[in-house]
């Protein structure tokens, strides 16, 4: 199927627009040959509309708006025009570009870490562009860059102002990224991933304000992203791009709700929705009562250097957590990042000792072994990392990798043998099994990490520990992964614990939910109850910032976003954890820590008021 | 950028490992090439060239005493004040040169590594006693120690001169490895291999040690030239190859005595010294650039 477009406004009105970019081509000439990124693009962004560019990666859609900004790589050449207002991006070079980069395009980009100046206060770096471009004086540059952080949601701006971007967290970088992009009025803001690095509740807010901007300063929006959810909740239309062309261009009512193209149905169905059924694949499991593994009262601490002088502070990772893993049982642990659960997982598996507690494994503690003593159950206790690229050893081949666990743990098989299960296992995980003398950077982060779990599962464990197995990677390629997870689960009968921050998988695959918040539980239910009924506000506060790709729905729930942010896991608050961004808090919040208690129907849940608000709701 | 980067990885299927690809952009490093090659000619000079030659280093040549380059009596480089050829001796000391500064290279490489990796793996306690050692040995005057160590054993000896040297090199390959095992080990890769439940030896040898190789082998060729240097260095002061043998060092004390009445006694060895070190300095270089996975 070719190209696809809908309705009337998708044909360009040129009065209102404010970019145009007209068979736009990007190709690379690297050691391979020429590799086409961006292929006869040609899309008009009008005025007061917001265009959200999907995509998976490598399919060319930030190459498409880095190439007017004149931002590609140095062996990128580019043909075709990009016309705003009545200059020819393309071709323009110095200090004529830099007239309208910056001051008329503003950029905000997908990670605000790297993409602020480390060593300058983050109130000069909003003042900066105004001093450039609009030639306003550095004082009169500050008040209103003042101003604008406080537009855009920065808490305490006036301190912010002073405080460098290592100081600040990542929703309050992103917000600053912003508001550098707006320092001087633009009339297109391009944001490239903007909540792609950021927390569920973090993405929510920010998105909402991406919304807010759009709507109040009638400016033209680019919203480059993956994710189809945001897209649902800020744009006007939608190119999809694959291979570097778009394939389909419309409202976004229509090309959500009546895909046409066959990829773009593909991209919507791989979305995992957050109001449909529950997968059967979720189901079933956990029937035996027995505990595979228990984890009691565990903690983490780390100790955190302040100096030479000064007394060393505590921070609890994991603050007291009981939970028990029952056999052939998928545990999925949610929550924001710093909330402990990638701590958790390594501690569970002994991969980091911890502090106080046991973990005892099919009735045998584990806590108080040696690694001697651990080494022999090793095969029994796998996990599967996060960065799928960063977990292979980029110097081994993929059949060295896959092999490794069974020269240390069946060092009777011989090569040919060792060589016999790589093959099954790869076959398994659906890589050629031809593959073996690859190395992990020829493969894609999705091949990368079945490689990954093909290492994990060669030893056939009864525990496979996830650690976000899939939050690196494209949603089509993630659906992939978990339905390659849910096929082995169902095949080997291990029961896994699946730690994400994305409570959408979590739901794809999980039996039961366990929600952590600064290193404590919060609550702990059967996935569907968890997610229909949600008895803490915390979990609650997650399951509403979850986009829903739904354009009919999605825009209203980014109106009532609620904001806040976790405060710092070295000085948590007192009582219950979550008071500061809990709205239903009240006095007793505040006085103490809230009992983990039986909610009834094998349902936990910490804190004081859950009784009264279930009633109410 | 990440756009990118995927869509050039996807294209390239063909298997590349990380050597191929560097020798690929080193091939096409004209600069550094030649370097290569002239060492390569310099070295074998210095091995066959010897065997070829009417004189032997030590070979007193009474008619032709200090006499400049030129065609007489085939001194086509001239010959020092005793009437030995100077292209002779020259290619013996590039021999010595070359043969202290390549074993004391591969010396503290291997005990630079072993002692680097180990500190930054098992880290803690150990970590801190071992390069607070490498801190101690850094902050000795060297000089004195090579001073020491001659006048305690037979002066000139290349196992005394070879000790000396090597046991200085090894610290800063220590302090660049332990750095780089401090990185290595924090990643999800080793974390994996702990996971699997190799052990220690088994980590270091099979994960760390070969992701090190390419930063280490950089550093090692931008060693040999520092050794010619400080072996040089320490022949010039009288301290290293006595007589009759000779090092670049010891020829350039020499000629530097006869610097105005002879150049040529200067000039010869010289020039073979800043050509082996410039050429070692540009293939580090090169390999440095070829290794280096940012311009990919």
């Amino acid at each position: 199927m070719g190209f696809v477009m809908h309705s009337i406004r998708a044909t360009a009105d040129t009065e209102g627009s404010v970019l145009q970019l007209d068979n736009l081509n990007v190709t690379f000439s690297t050691p391979d040959g020429e590799v086409a990124a961006v292929r006869d693009v040609s899309l008009t962004v009008a005025r007061g509309e917001c265009i959200g560019v999907v995509g998976e990666s490598g399919a060319g859609k930030s190459q498409a708006f880095l190439a007017p900004m004149g931002l590609l790589a140095s062996n990128a050449r580019v043909s075709g025009h990009a016309r705003f207002g009545a200059v020819d991006l393309i071709g323009l070079r110095g200090p004529a570009l830099d007239r309208v980069r910056g001051a008329r395009i503003g950029m905000v980009f997908q990670d605000p870490m790297t993409s602020l100046t480390p060593h300058i206060a983050v109130g000069d770096q909003v003042a900066e562009p105004m001093v450039r471009h609009l030639k306003v004086s550095w004082s009169e540059a500050r008040a209103r860059a003042l101003a604008l952080l406080q537009r855009v949601q920065v808490t305490d701006a006036p301190r912010r102002m002073m405080q460098y971007p290592h100081e600040l967290s990542g929703g309050m970088r992103q917000r600053v990224m912003i508001a550098i992009a707006l320092a001087c009025d633009p009339d297109i803001l391009i944001a490239d991933e903007p909540t792609t690095a950021l927390d569920v509740t973090i993405q929510a807010q920010i998105l909402a304000l991406l919304a807010q901007l759009k709507r109040e300063r009638g400016m033209g929006m680019v919203l480059i992203t993956h994710d189809l959810g945001a897209v649902a909740g800020v744009a006007d239309r939608v190119a999809v791009m694959r291979g570097g062309r778009i394939i389909e261009l419309g409202s976004v009512g229509i090309v959500m709700k009546t895909p046409r193209h066959a990829y773009t149905q593909a991209l919507l169905r791989a979305m995992p929705r957050m109001d449909g059924p529950v997968a059967d694949d979720a189901a079933g499991a956990g029937k035996a009562d027995d505990a595979a593994l228990t984890i009691s009262r565990l903690s983490v601490r780390f100790p955190v250097y302040r100096g030479w002088f000064a007394r060393s502070e505590v921070l609890r990772a994991v603050d007291e957590v009981s939970l028990d893993l029952r056999a052939g049982e998928a545990l999925g642990v949610v929550g924001e990042s710093g909330c402990g659960k990638s701590t958790l997982a390594r501690a569970a598996l002994l991969l980091l000792r911890p502090s106080s507690g046991q973990v005892v494994w099919m009735g045998r503690p584990l806590e108080g072994l040696s690694t001697r003593e651990l080494k022999p159950l090793r095969r029994e206790l796998q996990i599967v990392f996060q960065d799928p690229l960063a977990s292979l050893d980029p110097r081994m081949t993929i059949g060295e990798i896959v092999a490794e666990p069974l020269l240390i743990h069946r060092p009777e098989l011989n090569s040919q043998g060792r060589a016999h299960a790589v093959a099954d296992m790869l076959t398994r995980v659906g890589i050629a099994p031809d593959w073996v003398n690859r190395y992990p950077h020829e493969l894609s982060g999705g091949q990368c990490q079945r490689i990954g779990i093909a290492r994990a599962m060669i030893l056939k464990p009864r525990l496979l520990v996830c650690d976000e197995p899939v939050s690196a990677l494209d949603v089509s390629i993630q659906e992939q992964v978990v339905a390659l997870l849910a096929d082995l689960k169902r095949e080997y009968g291990m029961c896994i614990l699946f730690v994400s921050h994305n409570l959408a998988v979590v739901r794809r695959l999980c039996d039961r939910v366990v929600v952590l918040y600064l290193g404590r539980m919060m609550e702990l239910a059967r996935a569907e109850e968890l997610y229909h009924r949600p008895l803490h506000p915390y979990t609650h506060n997650l399951l509403e910032a979850v986009p829903i790709p739904d354009p009919d729905l999605q825009p209203a729930r980014l109106t009532h976003v609620r904001a806040g942010e976790p405060p710092s896991p070295l000085n948590p608050p007192s009582g219950c954890v979550y008071r500061t961004r809990c709205p239903h808090a009240i006095e007793i919040c505040r006085e103490r820590v809230p009992q983990w208690q039986d909610a009834g129907q094998s349902r936990w849940v910490a804190c004081h008021r859950f009784q009264e608000l279930t009633h109410q709701s | 950028m990440s756009d990118a980067v995927a869509l050039q990885r996807r294209v390239s299927g063909n298997a590349r490992g990380l050597w191929r690809d560097a020798w690929q952009r080193l091939r096409r490093d004209r600069v550094v090439l030649l370097a290569m090659g002239l060492i390569v000619v310099i070295a074998l000079m210095a091995i066959v060239g010897p065997a070829f030659s009417p004189y032997a280093d030590d070979t007193l040549d009474w008619q032709h005493m200090a006499v400049s380059p030129g065609w007489q009596a085939s001194h086509w480089f001239g010959t020092d004040r005793l009437g030995r050829d100077l292209f002779i001796r020259s290619l013996h000391g590039v021999r010595i040169s070359l043969l202290i500064s390549l074993l004391a290279s591969a010396v503290s490489l291997v005990i630079g590594v072993t002692w680097g990796v180990v500190a930054g793996y098992v880290g803690g306690r150990t970590d801190e006693w071992m390069m607070r050692f490498v801190d101690v040995l850094y902050s000795l005057p060297y000089l004195f120690i090579v001073i020491i160590l001659t006048t305690l054993f037979q002066r000139g000896s290349l196992t005394v001169l070879l000790i000396a040297i090597g046991a200085v090199g090894w610290l800063t390959t220590a302090r660049i490895v332990r750095g780089q095992t401090l990185g290595l080990k924090r990643r999800e890769f080793v974390e994996a291999a702990r996971a699997t439940g190799v052990g220690v030896p088994g980590i270091l040898i099979r994960h760390i040690v070969p992701n090190l190789i390419g930063s280490v082998a950089v550093y090692a060729t931008l060693t040999i030239p520092q050794m010619i240097m400080f072996e040089s260095f320490l022949s010039f002061l009288g301290l290293g190859v006595q007589e009759p043998l000779a090092s670049l060092g010891s020829l350039i004390n020499d000629g530097a005595q006869e610097m105005q009445s002879a150049p040529w006694m200067l000039l010869v060895p010289a020039v073979f010294l800043v050509s082996l070190l410039v050429c070692f300095n540009l293939v580090g270089d090169g390999l440095r650039d070829a290794l280096d996975p940012r311009d990919r």
